[in-house]
């Protein structure tokens, strides 16, 4: 099968006043359709950096993006991304907020009762119809995020890219979310890259985990694929061998090959390990 | 004061009713008269100045805002054009109203030159003047507004590929709206005070010119006069603050940025 999206030799440097940073350098990974992807890495090695890239939010200064055979330039709704922080307008209902998606990516497409319709069904996918037309500040966060995953996903991205989307939640409601994101995910086959410092839930989630060694010039130190059957259970998961063997390799490469050393040498012997472990 | 003006209100209709009378007697005369109507030429009250001070403000604070808003939503998006303009906002947001006056004043003599005057030129330099000094808090709070939109919203925004014109409707005056209101509630406080120091000054019609008239008069009321004229003057100061409040609170969606 074709790769529906490639990064290859993806580097960027930043310019910051003292001088040029390179915080990424090298990243190949290949992305199929209807993968669900994990990016994972100690914080500030480059993970958001690269999912901007893809989005298109940035710009890499080497190599570059292809989604679909099309080269990513700038950012579209085809790329749909789920912010950390919800990023919802303040002063819109949550239908409003995904409305205003649908508007923009199907205006020419949709009549304006079709519009409803999808921005309903959308909130109903992601169990937020009872409350749909509330405002962001009057809803819970795992709620908000909630609304910021509709709104991604009535865009019918080709990727559906995530940045630590439940980092900011509670672990019960981080569940939920997981379940439902799952559920989502079962139903709609949509690709998926997501940014996580959880290790359970890149196991859980995940098709293939993506590690990433520590910057600067951070790149991908190993890929872990995730053989475990779906539909998951996290209940049932908890003692299965694979689960375990695969949450123990994700928590070996970060916290035994990619120790975080703090304050960080200019350039640390582990993570030139990482990349000759990966060339 | 009421009898005052009660006093001259009957004057001044007897006045038009004279001449109705007159105009009426002459036409009969003479049919082929063009009839001259006059207005009435007594010396304003205390409230007639009120409405005049009134009418002067908002229109010297709309224009501001009309000029504010949009150049600073320009500003707060571009930074070239922050670049370019900051240099003179800060040369001429200093500037004392009592400086601008007279420029005002000449320019408006000057270049208002007409033998049907819609609207007096005292009306139009208290209103320049006015909006000349109010322009600034706006100005400055929809820019500082306008660059404080969040990096995510942005981000949104780019996402969906809205163009300049939705973006900017959509993303940037929704996010600005609190700061752009605490910009107004201040000019439109500025406005107020520029126009009664403006009017003292040049004499125009005004509450301004009402105290100055006072002072002058030196009568054994004058004092009381003034007194009562400076409470009236802080009063309209402090209902056009909370009329502006109202309003904020209407349409911000951020309540919390309305603070008392
Ligand atoms: N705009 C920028 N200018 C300079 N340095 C940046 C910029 N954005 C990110 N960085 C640096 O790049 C590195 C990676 O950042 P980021 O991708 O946000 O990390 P992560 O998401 O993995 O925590 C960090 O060291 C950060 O300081
Ligand atoms: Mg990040």
């Amino acid at each position: 099968m074709k790769a529906l999206l490639e990064l290859s030799n993806v580097g960027m440097k930043f310019d910051t006043p003292k001088g040029q940073f390179e915080a990424l350098k090298d990243v190949n990974l290949k992305i199929e359709s209807g993968e669900f992807v994990s990016l994972i890495g100690h914080s500030g090695c480059g993970k958001s950096t690269v999912l901007n890239i893809v989005a298109g939010l940035l710009q890499a200064t080497d190599g570059g993006v292809i989604l679909d055979k099309q080269e990513v330039t700038e950012p579209g709704p085809e790329r749909a991304v789920v912010f950390q922080n919800h990023s919802l307008l303040p002063w819109l209902s949550a239908f409003e907020n995904v409305e205003l998606a649908v508007k923009q990516v199907f205006k020419k497409t949709k009549s304006k009762a079709e519009i409803r319709d999808w921005v309903a069904h959308n909130l109903e996918l992601v169990h937020m119809a009872h409350a749909m037309h509330k405002k962001p500040d009057e809803i819970s966060g795992g709620m908000k995020q909630r609304v910021g995953i509709a709104r991604a996903l009535a865009m019918q991205p080709q990727v559906l890219l995530m940045d630590e989307p439940f980092g900011a939640l509670d672990a019960l409601t981080r569940a939920h979310l997981q379940d439902s994101l799952m559920e989502i995910h079962a139903q709609l086959g949509t690709t998926v890259i997501m940014i996580t410092h959880d290790v359970d839930e890149a196991v859980l989630l995940s098709d293939r985990i993506v590690m990433m060694t520590n910057g600067p010039s951070a790149t991908i130190g190993e890929i872990l694929d995730v053989k475990l059957p779906r539909p998951r259970d996290r209940l049932a998961l908890a003692d299965d061998p694979t689960f375990v063997r695969c949450r123990q390799q994700v928590l070996q490469f970060l916290y035994e090959k990619q120790r975080k050393v703090e304050p960080m040498p200019k350039r640390n012997s582990a993570n030139t390990e990482g990349v000759r472990k990966r060339a | 004061m009421l009898d005052e003006h009660q006093a001259s209100r009957a004057k001044e209709a007897a006045f038009h009713e004279r001449q109705e009378k007159y105009i009426a007697s002459r036409l009969a005369q003479q049919p082929e008269w063009e009839p001259v109507y006059r207005s009435y030429t007594g010396a304003p009250t205390f409230f007639d100045q009120i409405g005049t001070s009134l009418i002067t403000v908002m229109s010297g604070f709309l224009l501001a805002s009309m000029i504010a808003i949009p150049l600073g939503i320009f500003i707060g998006l571009s930074s070239t054009a922050h670049a370019a303009m900051n240099p003179l906002i800060q040369l001429f947001k200093p500037v004392s109203p009592l400086a601008w006056l007279p420029l005002v004043t000449m320019v408006v003599s000057a270049v208002y030159v007409t033998d049907d005057p819609l609207v007096a030129k005292s009306f139009l330099t208290s209103m320049f003047t006015v909006s000349l000094c109010c322009l600034w808090p706006t100005l400055m709070n929809t820019a500082v507004g306008v660059t404080s939109v969040s990096q995510d919203l942005t981000n949104v925004s780019r996402v969906l590929r809205l163009n300049a014109m939705s973006h900017v409707r959509k993303i940037v005056l929704p996010s600005a709206l609190p700061m752009m209101f605490t910009g107004l509630r201040l000019s439109l406080g500025i406005a107020w005070m520029v126009l009664i120091a403006a009017e003292m000054l040049a004499q125009n019609p005004g509450l301004g010119k009402f105290v100055w008239d006072e002072f002058q008069n030196g009568r054994s009321q004058s004092l009381g006069r003034i007194m009562v004229a400076v409470i009236v003057i802080g009063l309209i100061g402090f209902l056009l603050d909370r009329l502006m409040l109202m309003l904020q609170r209407a349409l911000v969606w951020d309540k919390s940025s309305v603070q008392r």
